[in-house]
């Protein structure tokens, strides 16, 4: 991806920004200049909470080249608690257990390297939230579980220590 | 508005076609469209291709064409709505004779898949580069997403879209031009490689090369031609959101209904006038999603019909005789017109094994993406 085109997409990126119509009321991620519910113009700026609920999800078996490392690995639309809607990644859990209804952080990670440079393109995944009472998260078999080991872990791969 | 019919259709085998190129394909099938009318010229001509660009290297796909035909000087243009190209081109065709602006012009499509491009790449561009493929999305996975957004709304299981797959395959063993003219057995499917969890690669359509081209003029000309000309008798065509987490309905293709309700509206038919259809099954769940909307099956129950038989060959409505993208194969491009190649030859009694008795009311549904573009086209034998 040139660098003009993934600085232009930082404020999404980065800071999950979204518009909200000041009209009908509907939340739209990214943000745009028309309200796809009304057409209305008039649209506010508005940040997404780092929560979601899991609308429907897959396990990615068969990558694209620059994902060939992390699969298997989890996605999901996740509808934040505005009502706006994103595809991400879900990290740090057996992708398996990923299912509709789960409720996931949305966190900021490394999401691939990009070209013979290798760039580094940040973004959020989603992870899951542990119900109310349990301990630590499973820390087994996601793609970015091996964050804190050094070597490289089989199920861990390169981009994981930026994760 | 004149009344428009199709007069001659030809098709490449579709498949790994390593000693063709881009160029002999699309040629093969439009002398052999041009062949069965016994026509030497032509007014126009449009030709469906999704990413000849990316595929091959080649754009510029109108004047290439015409001129690999024997054809320079015709005006020709190529049309892009992804896998649902050739449908466009089809119905920009159908629109051009229909106007009166043109007597006599050629919808084609084509796509070269096989030279060495990331496939899984190329295609991905169908959907939205900035939210959905940044994350690492493929077609598979949308697909997968839909299929559990509707299994999760409707109880649709696993095995319902394995059967899918196997009444595809069912049909296209009889399909001299199928890129896997071969039986699977439900077993084969469920034991398939995973591909995108529930979708396995038996749910998936294949990898191809082909093309497929029809030819249009005005119906009231169309006996100089032909002695059974297919008439076209709608043409709808719609959008929907380019990414699938903006539908309100992830299990729903919108895009779908409202083109089906365009051509239905137009051709005065309803779904219970058709009696054979050629529908977009790019994956197992499109099929039982696309035959809910075109109003073959009732919302949420469309899980059944392959398993139940409504939609194989002698059931009530004949979903996918070709073999469908399953078993016929899928070169995105050419797709569109390749359906109306199958229900020009049915509505003309022409099929074989595969005919459907009687049959005398058509319908092609052709879409792009994960259903972001759909275009349907209801024809009629004459």
């Amino acid at each position: 991806m040139p660098s003009p085109r993934y600085w232009r997409e930082i404020p999404s990126r980065y800071r999950l920004e979204a518009t909200k119509c000041s009209s009908c009321g509907k939340v739209t991620f990214p943000a745009r200049k028309v309200c796809p519910g009304c057409r209305s113009r008039e649209l506010g700026k508005l940040r997404l909470s780092r929560s979601g609920r899991v609308v429907t999800c897959t396990v990615v078996h068969v990558p694209p080249g620059d994902f060939l490392m992390h699969a298997p690995y989890a996605l999901a639309i996740v509808e934040t608690p505005e009502g706006a809607r994103l595809m991400v990644q879900v990290a740090d859990c057996d992708p398996a257990a990923v299912a509709p209804g789960m409720e996931v952080a949305l966190e900021f990670r490394c999401i691939r390297k990009e070209g013979h440079g290798g760039i580094l393109c940040y973004g959020y995944k989603g992870v899951p939230t542990p119900p109310a009472g349990a301990e630590e998260p499973p820390l087994a078999a996601g793609n970015d579980a091996a964050a804190e080991k050094p070597q490289p872990a089989a199920t861990g791969t390169p981009e994981a220590s930026h994760a | 508005m004149r009344e428009v019919a199709i007069v001659a259709a030809g098709m490449t085998r579709f498949g790994e076609l390593w000693g063709a190129s881009l160029r002999d394909l699309f040629v093969e099938a439009a002398l052999d469209a041009l062949a069965g009318a016994g026509a030497d010229r032509l007014d126009s001509l449009y030709v469906g291709n999704m990413a000849g660009g990316q595929f091959v290297g080649q754009e510029h796909l109108g004047p290439l064409v015409a001129d690999h035909m024997g054809m320079t000087g015709v005006a020709a243009t190529r049309v892009e709505s992804a896998c649902a190209s050739s449908g466009v081109a089809l119905r920009m065709a159908f629109m051009e004779v229909a106007s009166g602006f043109s007597d006599l012009v050629l919808a084609g499509g084509v796509e070269k898949m096989t030279d060495g491009a990331d496939v899984a790449e190329v295609l991905a561009t169908a959907s939205d580069q900035e939210t959905e493929v940044y994350h690492g999305v493929t077609f598979p996975a949308l697909y997968a997403m839909i299929a559990r957004a509707h299994m999760q709304a409707h109880g649709t299981t696993e095995e319902d879209m394995a059967w899918v797959s196997v009444k595809s395959h069912r049909h296209g063993a009889a399909n001299p031009k199928a890129q896997f003219p071969r039986q699977v057995t439900l077993e084969q499917v469920l034991g398939s490689a995973m591909v995108s969890e529930p979708l396995r690669m038996l749910h998936c359509s294949p990898v191809s090369d082909g093309a497929a081209a029809v030819l249009l003029c005005p119906l009231e000309q169309a006996k100089r031609y032909t002695d059974r000309p297919v008439q076209i008798l709608g043409s709808g065509m719609a959008t929907g959101s380019l990414a699938l987490a903006d539908r309100d309905d992830i299990a729903s293709l919108d895009a779908v209904r409202e083109s089906a309700k365009r051509a239905y509206a137009m051709a005065e038919v309803g779904p219970e006038d058709v009696d054979v259809a050629e529908v977009h099954d790019c994956f197992s769940i499109a099929e039982i999603c696309c035959i809910e909307a075109l109003g073959f099956a009732d919302e949420g129950q469309g899980a059944s019909c392959a398993r139940t038989g409504e939609t194989a060959l002698g059931g009530r409505m004949p979903v996918n005789t070709s073999g469908g993208l399953k078993s016929k194969g899928h070169p995105v491009g050419a797709t569109g017109v390749a359906q109306a190649v199958e229900v020009f030859e049915q509505l003309r009694g022409e099929s074989g094994e595969r005919q459907v008795e009687g049959a005398r009311i058509g319908l092609t549904q052709n879409m792009g993406g994960s259903g972001a573009s759909s275009v349907v086209h209801i024809f009629k034998g004459v």
